[in-house]
């Protein structure tokens, strides 16, 4: 294939150290979202392996949990990757204002995520012991919660970073990264929900 | 080039550069590497230490430390099975001891003895100066050996893992297993998960973007293919089993319902989640030794591999369909007809992969020039044992045959057979061929031949019976058996075969702490192999390459002997220098063309402290003590602030404007 051997008067001038997707940070968060997305297979494909073992019975009261929370707090996490979107693209345009706001929104949104999904919780009628739906429910969204906590947490440390003037448009990896990983938050959020409020008028 | 000393401090505006191509005698006369990147002797050395031949060399040596305990309980399991009606051990006390005995060998030793011989060997045979995330390395060595100890814990207070090491619901469950012997294995299970699955992650970013210039995808080294879809595989199923243990542990600490049928639980969904890891984990323990004999078998038969492309392509393609077959350990289960159809062809078809390597094995050696050394006569072994393993296994893929034989000493026949022979053997192999690469010095040959003939007669004479033990029908994970049933002298002969299999792996550790001392000293490349590693001293020096190779054919050293793979030659004692503080190259993924110089980590103990607040943490989760957990959660925490904190020196920071 390659016959690349390399002629000391044409080397190229070469980044030293990480630039946003060549360094090998963004590589191993692939690897980390790699492995937490089987993770979350796993956890939703033992709802699915339970669901279709009984009928609309199994579920509290027989229907799909109400969406009155969990739809306005999926618009919320929306939200927030947005936020970091943008935020990630102030830190590539070189402005810190963009940077920081982008990166403190999110966080904001993020914790009100979290604290809808804690209401939600204290209103069910039914606690991860009263039964297997009740394990399930709790433990997958309770994992995801987690997800959601440890995201804030990188997101608090990364706009510290950003407030201490660490990055700029060449060094922006850990903006980058953290990014990533909120985007990947979301994302499991989406499938979660769907098969929480949605899968239950598919299958009864 | 320049004749004056480099110095080690980044420039403040070292954004890019170009750099520096020189000739290895040069680069090693100025001296400024080995300073760069010595680790510093003593404790704290020892305990920050991010080098890969260091936890390569560890990882093997705490992998052998478990092989010896387990094989310990197996010999004691012997002695009790030896004759009928035995009262040596009480059947509370067989359980522990063939559970811990399974969870040792499979999760202790078996994939940790791998992962180190790729830590050491990876960035040698790649042309760089370490893994992609050093740091991250010395984390899953502690987190190994922590999570090691922590199963042991239970083992040595009496409450150890009982329920063998697959331990199915409702068995494993409270109400019929109510001491701590399962919360010490399924906790230790999830922490053994985080070293499994951050090792998968430094594997496969240190193959795609570490390599030397001009290591193209096709000029990879076999070891890489092997380990690479092992840690691949890893990544996505690992996360599997660390969330049964959870449920389970869940269900047992805090009565959920995962698997109790009483409020809608399914017992099977445990063996489903155990076994969609499990069946991938038995190949991700096989496919890298597989790879090692890929590498070895080659030097000693003085030609490369047969079919290199055909075991490359194979080797992933055995892993691809190990992902269908799982439900072939569930064949008694109940389950309706089709999926017992599908997960037996399934099962039947994976033996074509898989035995692509047996043939070019035969063929390489066949129509190579073999040199009898005892790491060939290792390398060459395992192939009959890979095929009897592989027999008994294509036999209980076919349900009806598999109703008979599951849950007899047949499996237990298999199993060895393939582990014993498809990992053990090549390992030994791989010991006495790597060995001067990283001591400096050979290993004794006599004591070698003792070593293997004792071990190879020993194994067959021990699990060769097996097949007909189990053909009678004695069940297996059974403390004892009436006598008049057939199986008397089969499981005699079985234990001397046994014990003769444990003389012979004396034999071997005697010959490693023998020859590390009086070993004949060995040159940077004494089997004339072809790979980079036996272009480097031995032992390699701390940076490993005086200056980056350049790659352009798949064996580099025989390129005096072989066709060219096209219109340049490689370059070894002249490349990329790299010496501006702990540097090595990255490159793109196919091609292998430079493109950034990757700033490399100094020691550190951060993957040290984050160990021990994992094990606070865990240890806290096992005794109820939240206090305890969220401390060691707090201590991680701190850990990775300090671990992940941009550094100016490893150019994590922007540059302050002059």
């Amino acid at each position: 294939m390659s016959d690349a051997i390399l002629i000391p008067e044409e080397m190229p001038r070469l980044p030293v150290g990480p630039t946003a997707r060549r360094g090998v940070g963004w590589w191993g968060v692939w690897c980390l979202v790699m492995t937490e997305s089987a993770l979350f297979v796993y956890l939703l494909f033992s709802y699915y392996y339970s669901a279709v073992q009984f009928d609309a019975g199994w579920l509290p009261h027989g229907h799909a949990p109400s969406m009155r929370l969990a739809l306005p707090d999926t618009i919320v996490l929306l939200l927030s990757s947005l936020a970091m979107w943008f935020g990630d693209r102030g830190v590539r345009r070189g402005s810190r204002v963009q940077n920081v706001a982008g990166i403190g929104i999110a966080i904001i949104l993020g914790a009100i995520f979290v604290a809808v999904q804690l209401l939600e919780w204290s209103g069910k009628d039914f606690t991860p012991r009263s039964g297997e739906y009740g394990s399930l429910y709790y433990t997958i969204t309770g994992f995801h919660l987690a997800h959601v906590i440890a995201g804030l947490v990188v997101l608090l440390v990364v706009l510290v970073w950003s407030a201490l003037g660490y990055f700029n448009p060449r060094r922006s990896a850990p903006v980058l990264i953290a990014s990533v990983y909120w985007h990947f938050v979301d994302v499991v959020w989406l499938f979660v929900f769907a098969t929480f409020y949605l899968s239950p008028y598919a299958m009864w | 080039m320049t004749a004056t000393v480099t110095t080690t401090v980044t420039s403040t505006s070292d954004i890019e550069r170009t750099p520096e191509i020189a000739s290895a005698d040069i680069v090693t006369g100025r001296g400024a590497l080995e300073r760069i990147w010595e680790t510093a002797p003593g404790i704290i050395g020892f305990f920050s230490s991010v080098d890969h031949k260091e936890i390569g060399k560890r990882y093997i040596v705490t992998a052998f430390a478990f092989l010896i305990a387990g094989g310990i309980e197996a010999m004691v399991m012997r002695v009790q099975l030896a004759r009928p009606n035995a009262h040596v051990l009480t059947p509370e006390q067989y359980n522990q001891l063939f559970s811990t005995h399974g969870i040792t060998m499979i999760f202790l030793y078996a994939l940790p003895v791998l992962s180190g011989f790729s830590n050491f060997l990876w960035p040698l045979m790649f042309g760089s100066r370490d893994m992609a995330f050093p740091r991250l390395n010395a984390l899953s060595y502690w987190v190994f050996i922590a999570a090691g100890l922590f199963i042991y814990a239970g083992f040595a207070i009496g409450a150890g893992p009982n329920d063998g090491w697959f331990n199915y619901v409702p068995l494993a469950s409270l109400p019929y297993n109510p001491g701590m012997n399962m919360d010490f294995y399924a906790l230790g299970m999830i922490f053994l998960g985080v070293s499994t699955s951050v090792g998968a992650a430094n594997f496969v970013v240190t193959v795609m973007r570490t390599r030397a210039p001009g290591m193209s995808i096709d000029r990879l080294p076999i070891m890489a293919w092997g380990t690479l879809t092992a840690s691949v595989a890893n990544l996505l199923v690992v996360p599997a089993v660390s969330l049964a243990f959870f449920m389970l542990w869940l269900d047992r600490q805090f009565n959920t319902h995962f698997f109790d049928v009483a409020n809608n639980g399914q017992p099977l969904l445990w063996q489903h989640l155990f076994w969609f890891f499990g069946h991938p984990w038995v190949y991700a323990i096989v496919l890298p030794a597989m790879a090692m004999v890929s590498e070895g078998l080659p030097t000693f038969c003085r030609r490369p591999l047969v079919g290199f492309n055909l075991v490359a392509l194979s080797t992933v393609a055995t892993m691809l369909l190990g992902f269908g077959v799982w439900v072939h350990h569930m064949f008694a289960t109940g389950l309706p007809n089709l999926p017992l159809a599908v997960f037996s062809g399934a099962s039947i078809i994976i033996t074509i992969p898989s035995a692509v390597a047996v043939f070019a094995w035969v063929a390489t050696i066949w129509l190579g020039r073999p040199v009898i050394t005892t790491a060939f006569l290792f390398f060459a072994s395992m192939i009959g044992l890979f095929v009897i393993g592989g027999v008994s296994g294509f036999m209980t893929a076919s349900v009806p045959v598999d109703w008979q034989l599951t849950d007899t000493y047949f499996i237990v026949a298999h199993i060895h057979y393939v582990l014993i022979g498809i990992n053990v053997f090549p390992v030994c192999g791989g010991i006495y061929y790597w060995f001067p690469k990283m001591t400096g010095r050979m290993m004794n040959e006599r004591l070698g031949r003792w070593n293997f003939w004792v071990m190879f007669i020993g194994f067959n004479l021990c699990f060769l019976p097996m097949h007909w033990t189990g053909l009678r029908g004695m069940p297996r994970r059974v403390y004892t058996y009436a006598d008049g049933m057939g199986w008397d002298t089969l499981n005699l002969i079985t234990s001397i075969g046994g014990f003769v299999f444990a003389a012979g792996v004396f034999l071997l550790v005697i010959n490693v702490l023998h020859s590390l001392r009086h070993g004949r000293i060995a040159g940077a490349n004494p089997w004339g192999a072809a790979t980079l590693e036996w272009s480097v001293p031995s032992p390699p020096p701390p940076y490993n390459f005086a200056v980056i190779p350049q790659v352009a054919s798949r064996n580099p050293l025989w390129e005096d002997h072989l066709p060219p793979d096209g219109p340049a030659r490689s370059v070894i004692r002249e490349g990329l220098v790299l010496d501006h503080g702990k540097e090595t190259i990255g490159t793109t993924p196919l091609d292998a063309v430079p493109n950034i110089i990757l700033k490399m980590p100094a020691d550190s103990l951060s993957p040290f402290i984050l160990t021990i607040g994992m094990a606070a943490f865990f240890v806290g989760l096992l005794v109820h003590l939240w206090w305890l957990a969220a401390v060691g959660a707090f201590v991680m925490l701190v850990a990775l602030l300090i671990w992940l904190w941009p550094e100016r020196e490893l150019a994590e920071r922007a540059e302050i404007a002059p």
